[in-house]
């Protein structure tokens, strides 16, 4: 794999579902990285497996869910985040995950992302970008480059994509990276400090489908995907969202864009409550 | 529970605003909803009340969003409920299935308008009985309850959560408009939790828990999020472990317990209403509003000396199949007035299987039928 390999590795085999693998991800598929990231993540944080629930929409990166052995959902297409955002309301001691890809966290499911951002919901969302829907075949997705050929745009895409960090930075995200999936390292710290930040927390991870998308765009095949996206990658931490889009093989700016302490919604929403408390009981008293 | 929580005594108010009160005293403790009239007034009560009682309240982009948040908040433990009417509910299908294929507690409120579409947004209609029953895709049973006045909505509502927790199912309450912002008396009495139903908790460890195994009857008990029983859910198809099986067999399985858990206790969740039927050479069958005006038509029928009886249905899904078919032997008709042009009346003819005729008295929406339409169907259907 990759250096800093003294390191020594926790085993992320007790966050597993054994009885479900081996999963249904092609190889060189991106995702299941990504997934390794978040389990050491936990391990090495020593977060409460205990109190963390996964929640993941339909897709590749929707399966995440099934795999993982915690408290885990797997919802409808587009809905992790609402339905998320109803387990951590109802009990603020859950450490929420949304796991899910573009297509179903930006396409379907973008007016719940951005809402969740303006709230500044307890949140994590990981959100594997591969560029295209990975599990109907490879069509066009809402991150997809210009020009780029998939099983809908066989001409080159035609579309302007989202820049998803500039997008959930500009709705009031707390904390907003990129990284892509050999980055292991950063991104399994990326990943411990969104979930432990107060907040609405959102990582990109910049993952390749080499079966579909990268087929149909001529990139390296297998493991050297993964090396190709490394390549490409350029850290640049702090860097303004706004200079994060992204160009069909062009560079990949990667890092921690926004680290912010904001009130949260929890903030907010007990002052109120306490509020209406007080009001109702100084009611009752007369 | 500290005295400014419990709201009890006599209230002049509307029935939305008494369904929100229902579900205060069902144990409701978070609602997540999308503005629409007329179900507006449902989210504003629940808005002031739930932070009263240590509850939440949110309001949500969208309805999609409203029920998913619904689903969550169950998922964490606690009772929840959305309200919403005609193009809110077309939204909240996707989600109500998935309340199904979960088993997840909750109620859902419709206080229908007249549709299709945007339609008569302030006006009544109950055009969404069927889409209550076959709204969302697949094969699965619902339960949906129909309230006559602000004090029925009331209660329904608590029996509404009673039985989402019991049969882990969403439940919808098919109210309309007219029951919605009418302002009439309700009594708010003591609820005492205990008499309230709560969903069966997992009595074994964490590491025996499978989320979908029965033990007794066809309800599994449910975990929630949290508790360290690690569990895993999915709207795939899937077998008592939680994990999807992508095979006939498992389909199978599934469904068949989904619908069965509802089907095979029709007896205890389907409730209805008669008066004098016993004799009754016509019999009206209506829910919801529909049904107090029927009330006048029967007796005006019955001054004039028409036999004539009135069927209420309090559940509407599943439907009173065998009440209606036992009907169909001992009655020359039914009458069905409803605010659509034929939804319900559909069953009745159906149970009804040629025995007794079925005669619809449709309206289309923006008002309700006055007595005297009914009565004219009646008389017509004596002759």
């Amino acid at each position: 794999m990759i250096d800093a390999m003294n390191v020594e590795e926790p085993s992320i085999e007790k966050y597993l579902r054994q009885d479900r693998l081996p999963h249904i991800w092609c190889s060189g598929c991106g995702i299941g990285p990504v997934a390794g990231c978040f389990l050491r993540a936990i391990d090495r944080e020593e977060i409460d497996p205990d109190r963390i629930a996964v929640v993941s929409g339909i897709g590749c990166t929707g399966r995440v869910a099934g795999y993982v052995k915690l408290d885990s959902f797997h919802t409808t297409h587009g809905r992790a985040i609402p339905f998320a955002t109803g387990l951590i309301l109802a009990n603020p001691e859950l450490n929420v995950v949304v796991f899910s890809g573009d297509g179903d966290l930006v396409a379907i499911g973008g007016n719940h992302l951005i809402h969740a951002a303006r709230r500044n919901i307890d949140m994590t969302v990981i959100c594997v970008n591969n560029f295209n829907y990975g599990m109907t075949g490879g069509q066009v997705g809402p991150t997809a480059p210009l020009e780029a050929r998939t099983t809908t745009t066989p001409y080159g895409n035609f579309e302007f994509p989202f820049n998803l960090p500039y997008l959930v930075s500009a709705s009031g995200a707390s904390y907003v990276a990129r990284w892509t999936v050999l980055h292991i390292r950063q991104l399994e710290k990326a990943i411990a400090e969104a979930m432990t930040k107060p907040g609405f927390s959102f990582i990109e991870v910049i993952a390749p489908c080499p079966v579909v998308y990268g087929r149909m765009n001529k990139e390296p095949k297998g493991l050297d995907s993964m090396y190709y996206y490394q390549e490409k990658s350029v850290i640049r931490n702090g860097a303004d969202p706004k200079d994060a889009d992204l160009e069909l093989n062009g560079p990949i700016v990667v890092g921690k864009f926004v680290d912010v302490q904001r009130p949260t919604l929890w903030d907010h929403l007990r002052e109120v409550s306490s509020r209406a408390q007080e009001k109702a009981k100084a009611r009752a008293k007369v | 529970m500290t005295e400014y929580q419990e709201l009890t005594g006599k209230f002049f108010i509307n029935g939305d605003v008494a369904c929100a009160e229902g579900a205060i005293s069902a144990g409701c403790r978070f609602f997540a909803g999308y503005p629409i009239t007329p179900a507006t007034e449902v989210a504003e009560r629940m808005s002031t009340r739930l932070p009263q009682v240590g509850g939440i309240y949110i309001q949500m982009e969208d309805e999609l969003a409203s029920m998913n948040a619904v689903l969550g908040a169950s998922w964490a433990g606690v009772k929840a409920m959305t309200a919403t009417s005609g193009p809110g509910f077309s939204l909240m299908m996707e989600n109500v299935g998935l309340g199904v294929m979960l088993e997840t507690p909750c109620v859902l409120v419709n206080i229908q308008r007249a549709g299709p579409s945007t339609g008569l947004p302030t006006l009544v209609g109950q055009q969404d009985m069927m889409q209550a029953r076959w709204g969302s895709h697949g094969s699965y049973e619902i339960i949906a309850l129909a309230p006559i006045s602000p004090q029925d909505i009331f209660d329904l509502t608590i029996t509404a959560f009673d039985l989402s927790e019991k049969y882990r199912i969403p439940v919808l309450i098919m109210s309309d408009e007219v029951v919605g912002h009418m302002s009439e008396k309700v009594v708010i009495p003591h609820v005492a939790p205990e008499s309230l139903l709560n969903r069966r908790r997992p009595e074994v460890p964490p590491g025996e828990y499978l989320p979908y195994k029965t033990d007794v009857g066809l309800v599994p008990p449910m975990a929630v999020a949290g508790e360290g029983y690690r569990f895993h859910v999915t709207g795939l198809t899937h077998d008592e472990r939680g994990y999807p099986v992508m095979t006939a067999d498992a389909q199978d399985r599934l469904i068949r317990r989904l619908v069965d858990k509802i089907r095979l206790n029709r007896d205890d969740i389907i409730k209805y209403k008669e008066t004098q039927v016993e004799d009754a050479d016509i019999i009206v069958c209506a829910y919801g509003i529909t049904t107090r005006i029927a009330q006048f038509a029967v007796k005006m029928a019955r001054d004039e000396g028409i036999r004539a009886g009135l069927l209420q249905l309090i559940t509407v899904w599943p439907f009173a199949e065998e009440r209606v078919r036992e009907l169909s032997l001992q009655t020359k008709a039914f009458v069905v007035p409803e605010i659509n042009y034929g939804q319900i009346v559909l069953e009745v003819e159906r149970c009804a299987g040629g025995k007794a005729r079925t005669i619809l008295v449709p309206h289309m929406g923006g008002g309700v039928h006055s007595p005297e339409t009914i009565l004219e169907a009646i008389r017509e259907t004596a002759q």
